[in-house]
């Protein structure tokens, strides 16, 4: 798609600060970008926008220096540079304003925006005088009411944002990235973060601008490029677009046949879940699934998907709420609870949460079920050698033996290996969050294959996905959550993925 | 298990037989007196009441724990366990309050970690000052020695000409190494301290299973105190002072993982024959005890240096 930067008067002023050529990312077994152009113009807000993994994370740490690019080109002000850490970066007047705030709250605002370069009147002793005045300037020009002085600890999530951003400016930066500034922050805060970032415009900095708020693009954007599935997808003034526009560019995708679905006899109800509330998480959760069926669970970062999953499987507390399996109320106060009923949790991150990586293979297997192996305490090896033997075999898990460490598989191999696990605990409701995620796509078929296995048998899968064709290509019914909530719940058959993703971002509220 | 696989998956150790064996031969071509039978039972004596304790430590540091207070608690559990003999009672009553009061130390220890919530080393640094305070006030500050000979016998009695300390280190061993290999609370103490929240999320009771680790490392620091008294002919209020560190040191030295999640049993029972066998070895060649210090303080750096380097490697 064209750029529409040549050919407008202004484009005389608003000259390249920064031009990523054809940049490619790779990470082993993903393509995280995949030839993407991308250009920042002096003094512009430039909306970066995308689904979960469309690759906008990973752009920016290229630019910020967190990550290396494997292929293209970076020019900054006219010169081809290589950025190779995050220092250099700043060096280069490049900020990044993360979600999670790097300021040290003991210390206070102008302590701050100095750290490492404070200003000294001989070796060894600071300036405070000096030094709060220049940080008061600084936060001044932004336009806010942060006295220099006062505790980090004590400043609202958009003051620090705002300190941030002043110590972004202490460090001349030219452009500044922001990443989803607004989702901690209340209305009357938004409105002083884009007063702050007009500032910013005036001054002649660029800024690269996360967000998922598409009602926010019309008020602060100047321009937007949308990523999907690691490419460039296009560039456009935001005025020249509308809502639907942006969601169509982000989901655009013809299906393809990678997902081996099969559909299965949807049986009795295996799990219903009424009324689940936790404060502040998740509120008034209130859904069914059935034996052989895969409800898929949709919804951006942050919507309560795994939160949900762990409060299904008794691993957060709830506040309040039923939790019927197999049409029976049951009570989940814990992990060990909700395996004895059957239900089997793969988590998000198998490396931190699903697996012991010094274990071995077999020991991972049956990690969940050592209660089936053993009398009073005592394993019995050879039961536990045939069953973890079983499952290797039957699923297919590539190790050179039992004994390996699960540390040296393959992620998709790894996978399995937490799937066998509650296979091994006769899980007959499963939750698998991301259950595809950092795998190669061989083993990722292996996997849905997997899932139609389970589904045939009578299990029910609850699968929580950021990959929209996942959910479409897998599920037999879509749950989509939003801010802790159910924003809908749709047959597979009888919803698009720009639906999925107006219910995802709240976006319908706006749009009518 | 493949006779190679065997080999691979326990490299470690063998590294570190390997290295216990060089000092042993270096030892043995410097001094006359360092390979005889005698002396050498000699250092297995000497090294059980170390090598019974750095079981309990062992299972704590898998576990991704620490123990500090190993030495307090020995010497706590000694001074309870001679006023019990003093008093008259049964020696199999005694020797059990022996463990029983080791054990409800660790017990504490664990709670405190678990349900407290309190990092390993500040509960048991804790333990450490409580545990030794109390065996100062229970004596007050004073010795309990002179017990009868059925008692003393479990440092001085021999079976088969095997001393009963070195008995009893070898029984611990076997025991130990069937709990980490063969039963769930071995498998679980390498999944705690391999991955506690995986652990928690596959149903594993975790806070019961860590509270289960500390008490049993208690137990053997009661054990050992039943050893130290019945050789000494003493209980002393300041017995085991710096313990914990020789116990760590053996443990680590034995290929055992300060993050927890790796560690064999034989390796410490190695690691703490290596310690002894450096400190008879340096004896025998009459060097000073100052030096003593620096030599055995070195050989820990040096081999966590080495195993750090070797894993490396590996990866």
């Amino acid at each position: 798609m064209e750029n529409t930067i040549g050919g407008q008067a202004r484009s005389q002023e608003k000259y390249p600060v920064l031009e990523m050529r054809n940049i490619r990312k790779e990470f082993p077994g993903v393509l995280a970008l995949d030839n993407v152009n991308f250009i920042l113009l002096k003094g512009e807000v430039h909306i970066l926008l995308g689904e979960n993994g469309a690759g906008k994370s990973t752009l920016v740490k290229i630019i910020s220096g967190a990550y290396q690019k494997s292929a293209g080109s970076l020019v900054l002000d006219g010169e081809e540079i290589e950025i190779k850490n995050p220092r250099q970066a700043q060096r280069l007047g490049i900020s990044i304003i993360y979600q999670e705030f790097n300021l040290i709250p003991e210390l206070t605002a102008a302590e701050n925006i100095f750290l490492g370069r404070e200003f000294l009147f001989s070796p060894g002793i600071i300036d405070q005088k000096k030094q709060n005045l220049e940080a008061q300037r600084l936060l001044d020009d932004l336009g806010v009411t942060i006295n220099a002085r006062h505790f980090v600890a004590d400043l609202g999530v958009a003051q620090k944002q705002m300190v941030e951003v002043a110590k972004a400016l202490s460090l001349d930066a030219k452009i500044i990235i922001m990443d989803e500034p607004t989702s901690a922050l209340t209305k009357k805060e938004i409105t002083e973060l884009f007063t702050a970032i007009k500032h910013l415009k005036e001054r002649g900095v660029s800024i690269i601008y996360i967000s998922h708020r598409l009602e926010e693009l019309s008020e602060i954007g100047d321009r937007v490029t949308v990523l999907r599935d690691g490419k460039h997808i296009g560039t456009h003034q935001v005025s020249n677009l509308s809502e639907d526009d942006l969601i169509k560019m982000m989901v655009d995708r013809e299906l393809t046949e990678q997902y081996p679905k099969q559909r299965q006899q949807i049986g009795d109800e295996i799990l219903r879940i009424e009324k689940l509330n936790r404060r502040g998480i998740l509120e008034d959760i209130s859904f069914s699934m059935h034996q052989g069926e895969i409800l898929g669970v949709a919804g951006l970062l942050g919507s309560g998907r795994t939160e949900l999953a762990r409060a299904i499987f008794g691993a957060d507390k709830i506040d309040s709420g039923k939790i019927y399996i197999g049409g029976k109320l049951q009570q989940v106060k814990n992990p060990k609870n909700a395996i004895n009923l059957h239900i089997g949790y793969l988590t998000e991150d198998r490396k931190t949460e699903g697996l012991v990586l010094d274990l071995s293979v077999q020991s991972n297997v049956c990690l969940a079920s050592l209660e089936q192996f053993s009398k009073f305490g005592v394993i019995n090896p050879k039961r536990e050698e045939k069953t973890a033997f079983k499952y290797v075999n039957d699923l297919r898990i590539k190790t050179p033996s039992l004994n390996q460490k699960v540390l040296f598989l393959s992620g998709g191999n790894q996978q399995k290996v937490v799937v066998s696990k509650w296979l091994c605990s006769n899980a007959k409701v499963l939750i698998f969050d991301e259950p595809t995620r950092g795998i190669d796509v061989g083993s990722k078929v292996e996997i849905y294959q997997l899932m139609n296995r389970l589904t045939a048998s009578g299990v029910g899968i609850l699968m929580i996905s950021s990959e929209l064709p996942e959910i479409m290509g897998m599920s037999d019914r879509v749950m989509v959550m939003r801010q802790g909530m159910i924003a809908g719940i749709y047959n597979t058959d009888e919803v698009t993925q720009e639906k999925i993703l107006q219910d995802a971002l709240g976006a319908v509220s706006y749009a009518v | 298990m493949q006779y190679k696989e065997f080999i691979l998956h326990n490299a470690r150790q063998f590294g570190t037989l390997f290295g216990l064996f060089v000092l042993i031969i270096l030892l043995w071509i410097l001094t006359p007196h360092f390979l005889t039978i005698s002396n050498l039972l000699n250092v297995a004596q000497q090294t059980s009441i170390n090598a019974i304790i750095a079981v309990g430590m062992t299972f704590v540091i898998i576990a991704a724990g620490i123990d500090l207070s190993v030495g307090s608690i020995m010497a706590f559990s000694g001074v309870v366990l001679a006023s019990a003999l003093e008093a008259g009672l049964p020696l199999p009553i005694a020797l059990l309050i022996s463990l029983a009061v080791g054990m409800v130390c660790g017990l504490l220890n664990g709670l405190f970690i678990t349900y407290g919530k309190l990092p390993p080393f500040i509960a048991t640094l804790g333990m450490m000052s409580v545990a030794r305070g109390a065996a100062l006030l229970y004596t007050q500050g004073r010795p309990i020695s002179g017990f009868a000979e059925d008692f003393r016998s479990f440092a001085t009695g021999e079976i088969l000409g095997i001393p009963t300390p070195v008995i009893i280190m070898i029984g611990v061993y076997i025991i130990a190494h069937f709990v980490l290999n063969r039963t769930k609370l071995g498998r679980y103490t390498y999944a705690i301290g391999g991955n506690e929240e995986a652990s928690v999320l596959s149903g594993i009771n975790v806070k019961f299973f860590k509270t289960m680790i500390y008490a049993i490392c208690g137990m053997l620091s009661g054990l050992a105190a039943i050893i130290l008294t019945a050789r000494l002919n003493s209980a002393q209020p300041i017995a085991g002072i710096m313990y914990e560190l020789d116990a760590i040191a053996a443990t680590v030295i034995g290929g055992t993982s300060l993050m927890g999640g790796e560690g064999r049993i034989v390796g410490t029972l190695i690691g703490a024959l290596i310690m002894g066998v450096l400190r008879n070895g340096l004896n025998l060649l009459g060097i000073s005890s100052f030096v003593q210090q620096i030599i055995i303080g070195s050989v820990i750096i040096i081999a966590v240096l080495i195993d750090m380097a070797l894993k490396k490697h590996r990866k």
